[in-house]
């Protein structure tokens, strides 16, 4: 995997945040194109690309998420879009009360703001259980685990979505 | 050559760095000690005389008063623009607009039409003579800074500016980025820092990390459309309203008046942050006006400029992903912050005294500098490591903007996106390619549209036309195409949406070489003679060095002869004739600052103990 292999590390999920900036900023020091303002134009363009992936990968991989993302790619496993079945009553009756506050309705602001609350604790458990799941993959290299993460991530990002919408409608009304 | 080898004449080319400011510029360059400005500070005006002559500079700057019609002031606001963007600033700016400025503005100035890039040309070239002046060789080399919040065209603009001005711009380096690197705020190892910069035209907040000596900024955020600049249009409308009333009489038209006027208001608006009111006093003619302004009503005044200022600050902190109370130290940058009510927002906002050490005026050029000294290897041991301060997308169905490179994304970053056809037979894909950060293609910058041509005619769908996007370490945007299917080079037209094309900087690169070649040629001796100088001076010197009578008699001669024959070319009109013996007399002393220099050395070594 390209950005895995422009930080000169083997393709796992869990990564340590310090020895991965490590890894960034030894590389950058050598890449970036301020070392090669004098170079020929051929090393120049070269140490613009290894440092434009450098800089794509370290972004890409620093964030938990978005390196689970990259990497299921990578793997061959699109995410889906759809809603988790599990959530569906929970959204049903969320966008009922989003739809109440937007006519007006306050009685509706206590309500969402005890589900952004609820959301937002899933969200961090969501971040527990996949940390689980990328020590198991690690060691397991086993592929019904990355279903696993697919799915966990499908419910992260839905989830996330969700706290989202509900802090921009809160924030809107508040400001009337 | 020897390693030991000092080269009189011809060291190695220096890169300068600039401060290419709205309503100031300044030129610097890296010591063995330190950053040092290079002369005095040059008003970014640029004016037209009678006679057609382009001055720059302090000139240009008188010139506001007695022909304000010829003369332009804070052309930087107009760089990379369209007329559309900029019409608040034309009802107070006194140049007229020239036809055909939808995508580049054109300025009638005299009887010459001139753009922002070819003015700010023209501050460059005269920062670039005064460099030269200085340090007695020529410069061809120069980092420029630019705003943090620049998009793409401005900063096209600036790097189109340089190339005009005959200037190889090695790099675009954030103007609170360079102002970071000049506080040497890297002593901390390890670190949080803000920059808040307000100028005279624009404002950028940036959020760096510290560490080891690498300075990476993790969130920017501003206003190209905020600065000074604001506070003294605000000043000067009041005045202008007073004037009507006392003399009954609408001034405003009055051109040499308002800008009288203005230099009068900026005068009152420097000393409110010294004292606690002033006058703005204003002759003209036989005719007076005097206003006091204390500082309680200036405050009143700007609170809505500060208050605009803080908001981006609030996003900066968000999208770094840090508290206030994270952030070790705040600095300070730019003119305007020399107001007290800015230096006291700042302080309640960030909850700690900000930094105001250096002269505002001058950290920008200096950090520029010390970019210079990185780029020439001179500085090892720091690096900058910027983002793009906007987000990067291409339009999609239903005018929607997706985004490939978020703002706050290292650069170089990079993304590449796969492009076919949609019906069968077509030749070409067009892409829109945008800055901003809103949903809708209609709320945000067009950047430019790339024409994919010439693909082979096919079923729908089966073409596969690799587009790769790079934002550079300037923050300027490469495009490239790649055929899929033949693995090769895809080729595609660049309609930029703002600015100038390739061919029409090529056309002023010549055309002000062409006008001025006279000038040019007169130049071209007077940069010969500045050598000239450097290099006898330094031989002069030289000559008093025991390691000169240490030299057998025939070198000896030798330099003499050199020295002799550069005297007697230095006064003829052939600026090849006086190279021609600088590089002479360079030969003929290369053995000379052989032996100065190892005595150098053996002298140092002597003095200090290897192994301390």
């Amino acid at each position: 995997m390209k950005f895995y292999e422009a930080l000169g590390l083997e393709p796992k999920l869990a990564l340590d945040p310090d020895d991965l900036k490590k890894r960034f900023y030894d590389r950058s020091r050598q890449w970036h194109p301020d070392r090669f303002s004098r170079a020929s134009s051929g090393e120049k363009q070269r140490s613009e690309e290894m440092t434009a992936i450098l800089n794509d990968a370290f972004r890409a991989l620093r964030d938990p998420v978005t390196r689970a993302e990259y990497f299921l790619r990578e793997s061959g496993l699109e995410l889906s879009k759809d809603a988790p079945p599990e959530l569906l009553e929970e959204v049903f009756e969320l966008n009922m009360a989003l739809e109440e506050l937007r006519g007006g309705d306050e009685s509706a602001r206590a309500q969402l703001a005890s589900a952004q609350e609820r959301f937002t604790g899933m969200l961090g458990e969501a971040d527990a259980s996949l940390a689980g799941l990328f020590a198991r993959h690690d060691e397991t290299q086993d592929q019904a685990v990355l279903e696993q993460i697919r799915a966990a991530l499908n419910r992260r990002k839905y989830v996330s979505n969700l706290v989202r919408d509900v802090e921009k409608e809160l924030n809107v009304h508040s400001a009337h | 050559m020897s390693t030991l080898h000092i080269d009189f004449g011809h060291a190695k080319p220096r890169i300068v760095g600039i401060d290419l400011g709205t309503t100031n510029s300044l030129v610097a360059v890296m010591d063995l000690t330190g950053p040092r400005i290079l002369s005095g500070i040059v008003p970014s005006v640029v004016s037209v005389t009678t006679s057609g002559e382009v001055i720059a500079g302090s000139e240009a700057r008188e010139m506001l008063i007695t022909h304000p019609e010829r003369t332009v002031y804070s052309a930087k606001r107009l760089m990379g623009r369209g007329v559309s963007d900029v019409q608040e600033e034309l009802k107070l700016f006194p140049f007229h607009i020239a036809e055909g400025s939808e995508s580049v503005i054109k300025l009638q100035l005299g009887d010459k039409v001139m753009t922002p890039p070819e003015i700010s040309a023209h501050i460059l070239r005269k920062l670039k003579e005064d460099a030269e002046e200085v340090l007695g060789a020529a410069v061809t080399q120069a980092v420029i800074t630019v705003p943090a919040y620049f998009n793409d065209a401005q900063r096209q603009a600036t790097k189109d500016a340089g190339r005009i001005a005959g200037l190889d711009v090695l790099r675009l380096v954030n103007e609170p980025t360079a102002a970071a690197l000049a506080y040497g705020l890297d002593k901390r190892k390890e670190g949080l820092v803000a920059v808040y910069d307000l100028g005279g035209g624009t404002f950028d907040i940036s959020i760096l990390r510290l560490h080891d000596g690498i300075f990476e900024v993790l969130a920017t955020n501003g206003d190209t459309h905020l600065g000074g600049d604001d506070i003294d249009n605000l000043l000067l409308n009041i005045a202008l309203e007073d004037i009507q009333s006392e003399w009954s009489e609408d001034v405003s038209g009055n051109a040499g008046l308002v800008q009288l006027l203005r230099r009068a208001v900026i005068q009152a608006k420097e000393a409110l942050s010294f004292a606690p009111s002033a006058m703005i006093d204003l002759e003209y003619g036989p005719r007076k006006y005097q206003r006091e302004i204390d500082v309680q009503l200036f405050n009143r005044l700007i609170e809505p400029i500060v208050e605009r200022t803080l908001g981006p600050c609030r996003n900066c902190i968000k999208d770094a992903g840090v508290t206030v109370e994270q952030l070790n130290e705040v600095v300070m940058v730019g003119g305007s912050t020399r107001i007290p009510l800015v230096r006291s927002a700042v302080e309640k906002l960030f909850r700690k005294r900000p930094h105001t050490e250096l002269n505002p005026d001058e950290v920008v050029a200096l950090g520029a500098a010390v970019q210079a000294g990185i780029l020439g290897g001179e500085v090892e041991d720091k690096l900058l490591l910027d983002v793009t301060p906007l987000s990067l997308g291409i339009e999609t169905m239903g005018g929607l903007m997706s985004k490939l490179i978020h703002r706050n994304s290292t650069i170089p970053a990079s993304a590449t996106e796969l492009f076919t056809t949609a019906v069968d037979g077509q030749t070409n894909v067009l892409i829109h390619v945008l800055q901003g950060e809103r949903e809708l293609v209609k709320d945000c910058r067009s950047l430019a549209r790339f024409d994919l041509k010439e693909i082979e005619p096919m079923i729908a769908g089966m073409a596969r036309v690799q587009v790769r996007f790079l934002i550079d370490a300037n923050g300027i945007l490469n495009v490239s195409a790649k055929d899929l299917r033949t693995g090769k080079e895809h080729s595609m037209d660049v309609k930029p949406s703002y600015g100038l094309t390739d061919d029409q900087v090529e056309a002023m690169i010549l055309e002000s070489y062409d006008k001025a070649e006279e000038d040019f040629k007169e130049r071209q001796v007077r940069e010969a003679r500045v050598e000239a100088d450097a290099i006898l001076g330094a031989t002069d010197k030289a000559r008093e060095d025991e390691a000169y009578l240490g030299m057998p008699e025939e070198e000896r001669a030798a330099i003499d002869r050199a020295i002799a024959e550069l005297r007697l070319a230095y006064h003829s009109d052939d600026h090849l004739l006086i190279r021609n013996q600088i590089e002479k007399l360079n030969q003929a002393t290369m053995a000379l600052a052989e032996a100065i220099m190892n005595a150098a050395v053996g002298k140092a070594l002597k003095g200090t103990n290897i192994n301390a």
